[in-house]
């Protein structure tokens, strides 16, 4: 795994565990509480990590090997 | 009645789309186990997401938010979006890409050929079988539970019982036996092509079925003008303890992190994985995986805390099992209709988990058992008739196993987890790890199995101690570190003592045939 995806996941895990939000009951868009609205982008952030991922560290040596037929 | 008639239709559907893929099966095994390779990105984020969303996606998640409040989705939810696609990436595109180069169809050809071994195959297959079954079990039993709850009323003189909320319901018995046997069908016609279609199908289903739902359950709990109005009235309705994880341990939803690597030894996935028509296909996977835990999860965490708020009217009150919270809501505040088409949602869930299991299941008997020790150049034609043969047999088995309504079931899907977790070094290390052996491997799922039995025996004593299975569901370690003690999920210490076992071992026996090495790290 290249170093720069590998810090980026790393990060994420840190991110992921929040503990200055565990007991924060702010609201945000006044209906949802903090800490569900703050792991939602956790979400988001994979998403965005991952397609960096995927951009950047694909490993290409297996793009040769394609499947018979398809459907997609 | 409506709502039977609803589930009905939709098991029709499901039915012709699986006689539909059977139109287009080339009748070689290989086609039946793995579709020929032919699945592209859509359809292999279509099925791998359904496949790793069970019934708990949705029934489970606002069932969990109802106990123990917004926490669950840190702890279940976002960590799966970033550890997940981190398997598919690591894992998924390079055992596709040996599974095409040396024709593998299960994760014990693979282990037996990288570790030139073949008793690895006898020694893991009972452990995967093992894992598997509880979580087939899970599926049938709720799918029973969940038909006899959303049809009651509907056949009142037939089928009475004590109990309002199923009374005149399909009996559980007989919903199971329904939805295995429309899931037996598709998947003994179709194979892998019609369990893929039939996945990604029923992953449309459910959601968008469960953000329906979440909007009409707002408006009527809210009981305001507009959604907005609705959502914020019942935003700060919701009690602060569910609102923030002021019970929730930090460790605990720390080592819960461990939970989601499950997904890298999961056979059924393995088989998913094996489907994709290039190593392309696993591009939107990967990137799409963690939004759709998010669109699923979020609204129904969100109902989950709803149900804990005094908005919720008091007559009738609420069940008593938290499983049952989104299907009582759905029936009391949405109305007959949303409330068939829910249950429509949660069954496609069920069943799209049930049909891989199912499949993957006959497939290892065949090529694992039969296919290896009995029947080495059996034709395609017998190996499909076998994998019929057998995947008949598994659901036969378990929809029997189903009827005996094993009391602690349901909380046992955490341990199963577990064990495929606490396997996950094995798979990253066959992979990446030159120096693991064949020992190594054995080291890990021995410790694997000594440690899991160990915590898990002690969970059972707990739960014989107090007379239910509450203890086997929450049961955790206690770490005493500078005089504080520090929960923690029983997987850390498995997933330890596998890694420390595969390490050890490998170092101190003797290096893989030079061979070996260059069939699995060419490149």
């Amino acid at each position: 795994m290249p170093r720069s995806l590998l810090a980026i996941v790393l990060v994420l895990l840190v991110l992921h565990q929040d503990n200055w939000f565990w007991t924060d009951d702010t609201l945000v868009f006044g209906f949802m509480p903090m800490g569900l609205f703050y792991q939602a982008c956790i979400s988001v952030a994979a998403s965005f990590a991952w397609f960096y991922a995927v951009k950047k560290c694909w490993p290409s040596a297996h793009d040769s090997e394609a499947g018979a037929g398809g459907e997609s | 009645m409506i709502q039977f008639w609803i589930i009905l239709g939709y098991l029709g559907l499901l039915l012709l789309l699986g006689l539909f893929a059977s139109r287009l099966f080339r009748g070689t095994s290989s086609d039946y186990m793995v579709a020929s390779h032919s699945i592209g990105p859509f359809l292999l984020l279509m099925s791998v997401f359904g496949t790793t969303m069970t019934a708990f996606a949705l029934v489970g998640s606002t069932g969990e938010a109802f106990k123990e409040g917004i926490g669950v989705y840190g702890m279940l939810a976002s960590s799966s979006g970033i550890i997940h696609s981190l398997c598919f990436f690591l894992l998924g595109v390079k055992l596709w890409g040996f599974g095409k180069r040396y024709g593998y169809k299960t994760q014990i050809q693979f282990f037996r050929d990288r570790l030139d071994s073949d008793r690895i195959g006898l020694l893991l297959f009972p452990i995967l079988v093992g894992l598997v079954i509880p979580y087939l079990l899970i599926g049938v039993i709720s799918s029973g539970v969940v038909m006899q709850t959303m049809t009651a009323g509907a056949f009142p003189n037939l089928f009475p019982t004590d109990n309002i909320a199923t009374s005149g319901g399909l009996p559980t018995q007989w919903g199971s036996l329904l939805i295995c046997l429309v899931v037996l069908c598709y998947v003994f016609f179709g194979g892998m092509r019609g369990t893929a279609w039939a996945n990604a199908f029923q992953t449309l289903v459910f959601m968008v079925l469960g953000i329906a739902t979440f909007g009409v359950i707002a408006n009527k709990l809210g009981g305001q003008e507009s959604l907005w109005e609705n959502l914020r009235v019942l935003g700060e309705a919701i009690p602060e303890n569910r609102a923030t994880r002021a019970d929730m341990s930090k460790t605990k939803f720390l080592t819960y992190l461990l939970v989601p690597l499950s997904v890298g030894m999961f056979p059924h996935l393995f088989q998913h994985w094996l489907t994709a028509k290039s190593a392309k296909s696993f591009k939107l996977p990967v990137v799409a995986h963690p939004i759709f835990i998010m669109i699923v999860w979020v609204p129904c965490v969100l109902i989950g805390v709803w149900a804990t708020t005094e908005l919720v009217p008091a007559r009738p009150p609420l069940p008593a099992n938290p499983n049952a919270i989104l299907p009582f809501l759905v029936k009391t505040q949405a109305g007959t209709l949303l409330g068939g088409f829910l249950a429509v949602g949660i069954l496609a869930a069920i069943m799209s988990s049930l049909d891989s299991q199912f499949l993957c299941l006959g497939t290892m008997f065949t090529k694992d058992i039969v296919g290896h020790y009995f029947q080495r150049d059996a034709s395609d034609a017998n190996q499909i008739r076998l994998a019929r043969g057998f995947i008949i047999a598994v659901v036969t088995l378990t929809y029997l196993l189903g009827l005996l309504k094993p009391p602690s079931v349901f909380a046992l899907g955490v341990w199963c987890f577990s064990g495929f977790s606490s396997l996950f070094p094995l798979v990253f290390a066959a992979l990446y790890w030159k120096r693991l052996t064949k020992w190594g491997a054995y080291g890990a799922v021995l410790a694997t199995v000594a440690t899991w039995g160990y915590f898990f025996s002690d969970a059972i004593g707990q739960a014989i101690k107090v007379g239910n299975p509450g203890p086997i569901r929450t049961y955790t370690l206690k770490l005493n570190l500078g005089g504080e003690a520090y929960e923690i999920m029983p997987v850390a210490a498995i997933f330890l003592a596998s890694l420390i076992a595969m390490v050890a071992a490998s170092l101190l026996t003797r290096p893989p045939k030079p061979e070996t090495l260059k069939k699995f790290f060419a490149d």
